[in-house]
């Protein structure tokens, strides 16, 4: 189509000429998300829970269906039109994940179920075949359950030592005294990109030039960053990034590791069975190339095209506008959180995103959730899956409040006049 | 009609979690037990002193939501006074009244049917039971639960 070609140079010759992104339409984005149009307890349904999971756009739930509805089959097995088809669409999926991570290549690119079991994979095929009776792994005092259970599992078995770099009061990594704990026996550095608990973004590139200096290689739980800002794994310079499809607008069940293909190549398989061989005889087998090598049985097909689908949803809208919008929500809900008395923020380092974690006086934070999801505002009480976090900030709990893309200020008004009225109950 | 919301935030319960009764600890007491909810990290210890088959005396020490400090409170209030068997037949009673939609459940539950609200939250029902949950370990001598 001619004139459909031609507007579209227009409008891109255009962009080219601005100097501000296009304006974003929040309104437009809202409406790619079906079930934000649905009422709850008679309400609005005011999403504030992304950083446990996302919603899904349209587009991924279009995936879905279709490649359930024209090309169902099994992938790298049947020589058949149907396998072909979803094979390349297994790969291409393949190939969206590294462009949105700027990986070098797809083979540094393993889909796995989340990003539990990617950090499982390296703690377990790179962690424990290195680790000996001493040795340390060096992980942040703000990490979630994921980024810390594996390494004292392994730890425990190998005689390791897990040990943890502090944060301060807000929340924030003391990066000092990260440097001072790096030393000869520390094997890996294993460190959130972004608590899910506090909002606090680390500094990564920063972690790496220390831990690289000392020869120490990175992994770098990504589970919140990624649908928060760009990553590009190259400029950042990990060796490990591990991410979870359902958070970046995805389906749950489909998880990536990046790994830099120096280090994969080296590591042992991580599970045992089909897709993961080269060839298999009873006295000895041996293993597929990179990333299949970590792929044993029917991978979650339909898993890796939704996610393919929802990075380019994303990336539709590009993380420009994405971090704006999302920044000026954390502005103003900062602001719409601190004109409610009795409300303290819990997380208030100066490098956050699209994450406010808080306590009210004396009321009880599930009190607090039960309350305000009676006014169709859904968030997030409890421990959030890190315990220390609560412990060293000396709460047993709090309250969170977590954005994404399709959130609005009038939402975050929504929240401010439900907890006005938790207080009404409790004074 | 009242809400299903003030229902469950109704001034009893809102009074004893201000004011929580029997809330100490008794040392020595004949039966201890700790009551954890890692869903929402709420911590109960609770302490009961039994003489001759019967509760004497009973108290806790712990932090949590409203629901889980005010159900204990009433707890105690209710068993004090009272046999092992008849504190453990209110147990009975109580859970059938907080997981279940009959109305008769309710009936003869005295101050405590103030909690048959939570039957319209499923995610409390847990919060409302620690201290009943606590109970029968500590009259078992089983020093730890876990609601999962
Ligand atoms: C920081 C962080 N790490 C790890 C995880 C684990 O993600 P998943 O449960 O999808 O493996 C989460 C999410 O729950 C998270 O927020």
């Amino acid at each position: 189509m001619t004139t459909g070609a031609g507007t579209r140079e227009a409008v891109s010759g255009l962009r080219t000429e601005r100097t501000a992104p296009p304006a974003f339409d929040v309104q437009k984005i809202r409406n790619d998300f079906p079930i934000l149009r649905r009422r709850v307890h008679g309400h609005p349904l005011v999403y504030l829970d992304n950083a446990a999971t996302t919603q899904k756009p349209q587009a991924v739930i279009d995936a879905l269906t279709r490649y359930y509805t024209e090309s169902n089959a099994n992938v790298h097995r049947g020589v058949h039109h149907l396998s072909e088809v979803a094979t390349i669409a297994y790969d291409a999926a393949r190939t969206t994940v590294r462009t949105f991570f700027n990986a070098a290549s797809d083979r540094e690119i393993v889909f796995t179920r989340n990003a539990t079991e990617s950090i499982n994979l390296v703690a377990n095929a790179f962690a424990r075949p290195l680790l000996q009776a001493g040795d340390e792994i060096l992980i942040s005092a703000m990490e979630h359950h994921s980024n810390i259970v594996p390494w004292q599992l392994v730890c425990a078995e190998r005689g390791a030592r897990l040990r943890v770099a502090p944060m301060d009061d807000r929340g924030e990594l003391i990066l000092d005294a990260f440097a001072a704990l790096l030393n000869e026996r520390t094997c890996l550095v294993a460190i959130t990109h972004m608590s899910n608990a506090l909002g606090t973004v680390n500094p990564i590139a920063d972690i790496v030039r220390l831990a690289h200096a000392a020869d120490i290689p990175v992994l770098v739980d990504g589970s919140q960053a990624a649908y928060h800002m760009a990553v590009d794994v190259q400029a950042l310079g990990v060796d490990f990034y591990a991410a979870t499809g359902h958070k970046i607008y995805g389906p749950t069940g489909i998880g990536v590791l990046y790994g830099r293909e120096a280090l994969l190549e080296k590591m042992p398989p991580f599970l045992g069975g089909g897709d993961m061989i080269a060839s298999v005889t009873f006295e000895r087998s041996t293993w597929n190339v990179l990333p299949y090598k970590f792929e044993a049985g029917t991978p979650h097909i339909e898993g890796a095209i939704g996610l393919g689908a929802a990075i380019e949803y994303v990336s539709g809208v590009g993380f420009d506008a994405i971090v704006d919008h999302e920044r000026d929500l954390l502005e103003y809900g900062t602001r719409v959180l601190e004109a409610v008395p009795g409300v303290r923020l819990v997380g208030t380092a100066p490098a956050k995103a699209s994450i406010l974690s808080f306590v009210m006086d004396g009321i009880h934070p599930h009190d607090v959730g039960t309350i305000v999801d009676r006014e169709g505002v859904a968030i997030r009480t409890g421990h959030h899956c890190a315990q220390p976090v609560m412990d060293r900030l000396g709460v047993p709990a709090t309250a969170r409040a977590s954005m994404a893309m399709y959130n609005t200020r009038e939402e975050l008004d929504a929240l401010g006049t439900a907890l006005r009225k938790v207080q009404g109950i409790f004074a | 009609m009242r809400s299903s919301l003030d229902e469950l935030y109704q001034e009893v319960i809102l009074d004893h979690n201000r004011r929580p009764r029997n809330f100490r600890t008794i040392a020595p007491a004949s039966h201890h037990a700790n009551g954890h909810n890692p869903l929402c990290g709420d911590r109960l210890s609770l302490y009961v002193q039994v003489e001759a088959g019967v509760i004497a005396d009973v108290a806790f020490q712990g932090s949590g939501c409203a629901i889980s400090k005010a159900s204990a409170s009433l707890m105690t209030d209710a068993v004090k006074g009272h046999s092992i068997e008849d504190a453990h037949g209110l147990f009975l009673r109580f859970h059938r009244m907080v997981t279940t939609s009959a109305d008769e459940a309710i009936e003869d539950m005295g101050k405590l049917s103030v909690l048959a609200g939570v039957r319209e939250f499923p995610m409390r029902v847990k919060c409302a039971s620690l201290a009943w949950h606590t109970l029968e370990a500590a009259l078992s001598y089983t020093p730890e639960i876990s609601t999962e």
